[in-house]
């Protein structure tokens, strides 16, 4: 069958191009005039289609999952354009598709949006779903946590084939519970590293409060056991791969672990009849060890011959997170805190990371619209602060002069960073190690 | 569990070692209400600011949680309580209103108290949700309150007779109307506040201060927090001396809050 849409959505595509525009007009244009088109697309992929949802980390997990599989000899499709979703996913398939319509591609792994996550699944239900976490992040969009957490289970009821679930994230592990369709496969965390991930609801728990008991825990395909200086252990099918990581940061290290379960359930447990899939473990852990961050969302670079270290923070426990990963010790600190719409409005968060680690640095210099805001907070947790400056250029030229000899780490929030590798561009060379 | 002294205060809301040279001019109980429950978008600040501050003006601040089935502290010099998701509100509901009697002896008494948003509700006479049922509230404050579908949110400004210009940050469905026997904080020169037609912010009874900011409130608002430093210290030793806190990056913080839109 010829859709008409097909040639006439790539030719605003092409023409938009052509005048500098974005994505979303030609996903707009076939949307209106063949609103199946993206359920017809991706449903004649022979893997299906898999969503990345959750908190934190969905930018970052959706790359790992694309390059696992990628390593794995299967054609993935992906999104890579932030504008709205939909329509953005829409456009992306056009520039891929053949005038007839085909995608040639066999899965499709989109990084989904919770706002935008009821209105996709209900469209295309996903063959596998992979749900990270549901934090404290953007409330002020969303409303409440719990509410987030209704959304992920909404997109693990639409799954046809397999969730896969955070099993130490209890409102995430609890969707299982409710679940009678798809298989549930979990991901999960050495003992000895829980205690680096608090949860939202240990936040206030006192220790010596009575903890209620902890439900036998799950099997989990993909544990991690341990994360090293540059390496880390992953046990799965019960073995324990080591392997080195370019990525940093526990976080994202679990994130990997979230990848791997999937990566695993799409080559390895699920191969399709006729199609070569390589599927082996070896692979997997050697493109794993490879995966460097997504743009934007942290990253090591080197000014002046020293590294420089970017570490995105946009919620309580993100921050706490990047603060227990990255010790202050030997290295100058900046924070950048902006409160433009994409960074959240509200400040109260910043009260619920506590600052005690870089106590006995301090931190060398604040920035952004709100770097009062983060000056008054580390005032209250008794952290020296060396200068403060809301203006994101000049801020970040002095930290640079003032610590020369020394490894340097700014954390900072999304628009914040985005500014601060603009700036680094031009007064630097830099040279992105990873 | 029965409440423990400060140093037990929480896993990782650890305080600020204390000066041993300031000769203590005396201890302040403050009793947080329900921070396992009731502690949404940073609340826990509110408590931290006055533990600081107190240390500021030469006390030793002693902080005491209250949690449900808890045995409720002796000698209270002040009580925090913040916001809380639903599901937070239905958990300590009834523990709460097993604790009428003692929170009104208290409010009643002259005892500072600051309750945010969800606690502001429930110290009031009743919360009615969308459905139309009736949440019984502890009656402390003549405020009543009715669930919307519309979620309230975005940074507040407020002019107080009291306090000057208070500012926060609002996010609620719940909307409250005060009754006679309280008064507003204030009234909203930015955001919305108690409800969408009145343009009041907060209530204020007796030593109570009930509002609907985070931000959290307190550390933006260094004249509220020292009221009821003041007031706890004034009830306790019959008089205040106040220290010289830096207030410095709260002003400059002040400044540039208000300059932020909605
Ligand atoms: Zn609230």
């Amino acid at each position: 069958m010829f859709y008409f849409s097909i040639p006439l959505g790539k030719f605003v595509r092409r023409v938009s191009r052509l005048r500098g525009g974005g994505s979303a007009l030609p996903g707009l244009v076939v949307e209106k005039i063949d609103p199946g088109f993206m359920r017809r697309t991706l449903s004649t992929l022979p893997h299906g289609v898999a969503v990345v949802s959750g908190t934190n980390g969905k930018t970052t997990t959706t790359k790992m999952v694309v390059e696992l599989l990628e390593s794995q000899g299967l054609k993935v499709f992906t999104n890579r354009t932030g504008s709205n979703f939909t329509r953005g996913v829409a456009a992306a398939l056009l520039g891929e598709v053949d005038w007839r319509g085909r995608l040639d591609a066999d899965v499709a792994v989109l990084e989904l949006d919770e706002a935008h996550a009821v209105h996709f699944v209900n469209q295309v239900p996903p063959r596998y779903s992979l749900l990270l976490n549901v934090l404290r992040d953007q409330l002020d969009r969303f409303g409440e946590i719990d509410k987030t957490a209704q959304l992920l289970q909404h997109i693990a009821s639409k799954t046809t084939g397999t969730v896969v679930l955070n099993r130490e994230d209890p409102r995430v592990a609890r969707i299982a519970e409710s679940l009678t369709g798809p298989d549930v496969l979990y991901f999960g965390l050495d003992d000895s590293l829980l205690s680096t991930f608090p949860n939202d609801d240990e936040l206030r728990a006192a220790p010596g409060s009575p903890v209620p008991p902890a439900p036998p825990k799950p099997h989990a395909d993909v544990v991690l056991r341990r994360v090293g200086a540059a390496d880390a252990d992953f046990e799965y099918d019960g073995v324990t791969a080591t392997t080195e990581m370019k990525l940093r940061g526990v976080y994202n290290i679990f994130n990997a672990a979230a990848a791997l379960t999937l990566a695993r359930a799409i080559a390895v447990r699920d191969s399709v009849p006729g199609k070569t899939v390589l599927a082996d473990n070896d692979g997997l852990m050697k493109a794993l060890s490879q995966v460097a961050p997504a743009f934007g969302r942290g990253e090591s670079l080197v000014v002046d011959g020293l590294p420089l270290d970017l570490v995105l923070v946009k919620n309580p426990s993100g921050f706490r997170l990047g603060l227990k990963s990255f010790p202050a010790a030997g290295y100058a600190t900046m924070i950048a805190i902006n409160d433009n719409y994409a960074d959240g409005r509200d400040m109260s968060w910043l009260w619920d990371v506590e600052f005690d680690t870089l106590r006995t640095e301090g931190v060398d210099q604040l920035s952004g619209s709100r770097a009062y805001d983060m000056a008054l907070r580390l005032q209250y947790d008794d952290v020296a602060i060396g200068a403060v400056d809301t203006e994101i250029a000049p801020a970040l030229a002095a930290f640079i002069r003032g610590a020369r000899d020394k490894p340097k780490r700014i954390f900072c929030t999304y628009t914040a960073m985005l500014a601060i590798r603009r700036e680094l561009s031009k007064i630097t060379t830099v040279e992105v190690v990873s | 569990m029965t409440p423990q002294p400060d140093s037990s205060l929480s896993f990782g809301h650890e305080l600020p070692p204390e000066e041993s040279t300031a000769p203590g001019k005396g201890t302040i109980r403050v009793v947080q209400l329900y921070p396992r429950d009731m502690n949404i978008y940073g609340d826990w600040g509110n408590a931290l600011v006055l533990a600081q501050r107190l240390r500021w003006h030469g006390y030793t601040p002693e902080l005491l949680e209250y949690n449900v089935g808890d045995e409720f502290p002796a000698d209270v010099d002040l009580i925090v309580g913040g916001g809380g998701q639903d599901s937070g509100q239905l958990v300590i509901q009834d523990d709460l209103l097993s604790r009428e009697s003692v929170l009104k002896g208290l409010a009643e008494d002259g005892t500072p108290m600051l309750v945010i948003c969800g606690l502001y509700q429930l110290f009031g006479k009743f919360f009615k949700t969308r459905t139309g049922s009736v949440i019984p509230g502890i009656g402390v404050l003549d405020v009543e309150t009715h669930g919307t579908d519309q979620r309230l949110i975005g940074n507040v400004s407020v002019s107080s007779p009291e306090f000057g210009t208070v500012l926060g940050y609002e996010n609620h469905s719940g909307q409250t109307t005060l009754g006679p026997g309280v008064s507003p904080l204030g009234t909203t020169a930015k955001g919305t506040g108690n409800n969408s037609d009145d343009g009041q912010e907060g209530a204020r009874y007796r030593n109570v201060v009930a509002s609907y900011l985070h931000g959290s409130l307190l550390p933006k608002n260094p004249a509220l927090a020292d009221f009821l430093i003041r007031t706890a210290v004034e009830r306790k030793y019959g008089s205040f001396s106040p220290g010289t806190p830096d207030d410095s990056y709260a002003v400059l913080a002040r400044e540039h809050a208000a300059r932020r839109p909605r």
